[in-house]
């Protein structure tokens, strides 16, 4: 029997000032990632509310990765720190319902590190892919 | 319901080599809302602008999807064409499938799927995007300055020669700051007051420089181009435009014996005075505490020999209030209190005193008119001890001293040493340090002068302990290079105390929503890019305030900070970012969860009336958020407990919307 290559659907959000400048920097340099990553634009990753998260987990998302500015260096000043809280308490909640740590993960990628952008995407998706997919979020309800 | 357009560019063979076009925008041709879709080699040439402009006026288009290079790169040449069309250009969204795409995905089918995803989240944000306008404020085309050290001066007179109108407002009854009680100044040695009082000159006869002395900022409002700031100015019981500053009040003022703030206490003043000859403005100020007047009903001398009638004893404080396009904050520094260092002895001994002390002494206009002689005895000190870092660089001592390096104090001890060493070549000369830092133009240069050429010892390690012994101070300490005890009878210690924030700089910062760190510097909106600026939309930071400087550096914040100020001004209307973030009124419950977040306090609250269904009417607090001052970051939204702070061009719908698209 032929098993049918698994391709984990990955949502990455990206603040535009570091992180999302980051991915465009990968491209520029040609460094590859699988396809499975697709990212959603965001003034910065303190925008990003925990149920965007569950929302992308419920339409049957295999992992979600959230990416900032590094430490320090949010163009907003402290917006990812506010980020690093509240996905603190996120990751504290999904570790309640049983949900694997490893397919939620968040990243800070300065606009300089096209290469560990790409890199960080590599490993995620690989992590995800060793999980398998998402079975214990995702609402049936949304599958056609 | 949206008409949509969709453009798909080729970018030649950037995309079109990894990614069948085509295939993409037949693909999203019958997405919810598209009634147009295209491709086209080179979508920001030209003719493929022209191409949307006509498909938009064909088609009557309401909403643009361009699927091309990242918006970092077109965004805004799409919306400009948006704007060419008769689109409002917050219609366009980007889908990034040249960088987020083609570029890193080799494979035809996959770099294909994968664009028709990114395509389709694009889509179904505009079906949810709203046409936006930025908003319009007008510049008040004036600034303030509050602190007028070398900093506020430099600041203001930069503003001022730019043709623009700028107040200045200090604290004190002259401006001058720190840099007035210096004597010479490192490293080229000029004296302080010869380079300092030519430039109080200038912003005294500036006519477009007001200065408000004795004054305090007590309240602000608005925001940036439209601060509205209250100033309350001192009752200085001295009419200020009428007095000449003749000084005839303070020659025959019976009330000898008031500290000297301006000598650091080291002598005497009258209860009314003028703290040095060339303040600026020069006016005469009486202290309450000290006249008798003002005290006891009884005197009055001051105002008999006032020929010009300057004397006024029931003057009141009074507050003015003044509108602002920018403010910028030189409040400056001040060195530490001593009293907490009992080992070093500062308050049994007049002869152990600061490093700022030691500049009033050596000063010509200082209490022994240059003089070097030691408070207790007014005796030459034939041995001197020098002591750095005293309460800086200090992690474990943080209740009394500070953890960071107050950065001057290496190389203004250098100088004093130098000094010493250069009036009085008898004088031993000994300073303590844990490292010397140069690291400035001619900076190594002239602490390697104070040790070869001057003879100046230099001891690695810190004092532990200084006893007062009969007339000499027993200075206890460790030379961490010959590893030994040194034991050294001296005449004067001078302690280089750290340095911290003006003590007002915290509720200054409070009433600007300006951010500070835990030092109480005031912080800068971006370290790197940004550093004149406050995270504070308007505000700007000059001097010592933001962190410790010597004058150099000093002056080319203050310059930095004025050519800021002068940008701003400018213009005559400032355009904002209407993607800022605002509140449904209807839902906001007034919990304040998200003004605790805002990095810009950017929001306000309200009491609205609300008429109920019943017809009753009632009243409920609510946010406000000023859209002159959000940036647009976000973070409230998160926070809002009640689902009402939304962001516009990032609204929960659209974002949902982006991630329905993505995981279909
Ligand atoms: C002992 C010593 C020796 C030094 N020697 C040298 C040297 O040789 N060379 C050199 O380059 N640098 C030297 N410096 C450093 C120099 O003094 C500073 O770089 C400079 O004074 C900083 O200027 P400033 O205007 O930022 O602050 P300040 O000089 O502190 O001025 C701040 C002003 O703001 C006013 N103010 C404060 N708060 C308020 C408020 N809330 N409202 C209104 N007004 C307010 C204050 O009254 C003051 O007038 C020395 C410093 C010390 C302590
Ligand atoms: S009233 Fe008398 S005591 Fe007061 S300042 Fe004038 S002269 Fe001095
Ligand atoms: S957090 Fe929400 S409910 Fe609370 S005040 Fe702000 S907008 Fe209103
Ligand atoms: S802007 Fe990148 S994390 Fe805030």
């Amino acid at each position: 029997m032929q098993v049918k290559e698994f391709k984990p659907l990955i949502v990455a959000f990206c603040c535009n000032w570091c992180s999302y400048a980051g991915a465009d920097l990968a491209g520029n340099n040609r460094a590859d990632y699988p396809a499975d990553v697709k990212i959603i634009r965001l003034p910065c990753s303190c925008r990003v509310n925990p149920m965007f998260i569950l929302k992308a987990f419920q339409k049957g998302a295999d992992g979600v990765i959230l990416c900032g500015c590094l430490p320090g260096d949010c163009h907003y000043t402290s917006g990812n720190y506010y980020t690093r809280r509240r996905m603190a308490m996120l990751f504290s909640m999904l570790d309640f319902l049983g949900i694997e740590r490893e397919r939620t993960r968040v990243e800070w990628v300065s606009a300089a590190e096209g290469a560990k952008f790409a890199a960080t995407m590599n490993d995620f998706v690989a992590t995800v892919k060793a999980l398998g997919e998402n079975k214990r979020l995702e609402d049936l309800r949304c599958k056609k | 319901m949206q008409r949509i357009g969709v453009f798909v560019c080729w970018c030649g063979s950037n995309i079109a080599g990894t990614v069948d076009v085509k295939q993409v925008a037949k693909a999203l041709e019958n997405e919810p809302g598209v009634v147009y879709s295209t491709d086209y080699q080179y979508m920001c040439s030209q003719a493929g602008q022209d191409m949307i402009v006509n498909a938009v006026k064909e088609h009557r288009l309401t909403g643009i999807v361009v699927c091309s290079c990242s918006p970092r790169m077109h965004e805004q040449t799409f919306r400009k064409t948006a704007a060419k069309a008769g689109l409002n250009p917050y219609m366009v969204e980007i889908a990034n499938i040249r960088e987020q795409c083609s570029w890193v995905h080799k494979d035809m089918i996959v770099g294909t799927e994968k664009a028709i995803i990114l395509g389709k989240a694009a889509v179904a944000k505009v079906n949810l995007n709203a046409p936006l306008t930025p908003g319009e404020s007008p510049v008040t085309k004036r600034a303030l300055v509050i602190g007028g050290g070398i900093a506020g001066i430099q600041t203001a007179l930069d503003i001022a020669d730019a043709g623009f109108e700028v107040d200045i407002v200090e604290k004190k009854p002259t401006i001058g700051g720190k840099m007035a009680q210096l004597d010479k100044t490192f490293p080229t040695l000029d004296c302080a007051a010869c380079i300092l009082t030519p430039k109080m000159v200038d912003v005294a006869q500036h006519e477009k420089i007001r200065v408000f002395s004795f004054s305090e900022v007590s309240e602000v409002s608005g925001f940036v181009g439209n601060f509205e700031v209250t100033i309350k100015k001192k009752a200085r019981y001295v009419k200020e435009d009428i007095c000449t500053g003749c000084g005839a009040c303070v020659d025959k003022c019976p009330v000898k014996k008031v500290p000297n703030e301006f000598n650091l206490g080291m002598d005497n003043r009258k209860a009314i005075y003028i703290p040095f000859a060339q303040a600026v403005p020069k006016v005469a100020t009486i202290d309450p505490n000290a006249c008798n007047m003002l005290k006891a009903g009884k005197c009055g001398v001051c105002s008999k020999v006032c020929t010009a009638g300057a004397i006024d004893y029931t003057q009141k404080d009074e507050l003015v209030t003044e509108k602002y396009g920018a403010i910028v904050v030189a409040t400056g520094f001040e060195p530490i209190s001593m009293e907490k260092f009992d080992e070093y002895a500062y308050s049994q001994s007049k002869d152990v005193i600061t490093s700022l002390e030691f500049e009033r002494l050596t000063n010509a206009a200082g209490p022994t008119q240059g003089k070097l002689l030691r408070p207790s005895d007014l005796k030459h000190p034939e041995k001197i001890v020098f002591v750095q870092c005293v309460g800086s660089r200090c992690a474990s001592c943080a209740e009394k001293g500070k953890e960071y390096c107050s950065k001057i104090c290496c190389m203004y001890t250098a100088k004093h040493a130098m000094l010493t060493r250069d009036k009085y070549p008898d004088t031993d000369v000994t300073v303590f340090y844990i490292d010397v830092r140069t690291p400035g133009k001619n900076f190594d240069e002239f602490y390697r002068r104070a040790t070869e050429d001057y003879g100046v010892k230099y001891i690695k390690g810190m004092v532990g302990k200084i006893v007062p012994e009969g007339d000499k101070l027993h200075v206890q300490g460790s030379d961490l290079i010959a590893n030994e005890q040194v034991h050294i009878d001296a005449d004067l210690v001078v302690l280089a105390a750290a340095i911290e924030p003006d003590k007002s700089a915290r509720p200054l910062a409070t009433m600007l929503t300006a951010s500070m760190d835990t030092n109480d510097f005031f912080t800068e909106a971006h370290p790197k890019l940004r550093p004149v600026e406050s995270p504070t939309a308007g505000v700007f930071l000059s001097g010592a305030c933001q962190g410790p400087k010597d004058i150099p550096e000093t002056v080319s914040q203050a310059g930095a900070a004025a050519a800021k100020v002068i940008g701003l001004l400018a213009k005559d209307k400032l355009l904002g970012n209407p993607c800022v973030a605002s509140s449904d009124e209807n839902m906001c419950n007034g919990c304040s969860s998200c003004a605790n977040v805002c990095p810009y306090g950017a929001i306000t609250y309200e009491d609205k009336e609300f008429r109920m269904p019943d017809r009753t009417i009632q009243v409920r607090r609510i946010a406000k958020v000023n859209p002159a001052v959000c940036q647009g970051c976000g973070c409230c939204t998160v926070t809002c407990p009640s689902g009402a702070m939304d962001l516009r061009g990032f609204t929960n719908s659209q974002i949902m919307a982006e991630v329905d698209a993505i995981c279909k």
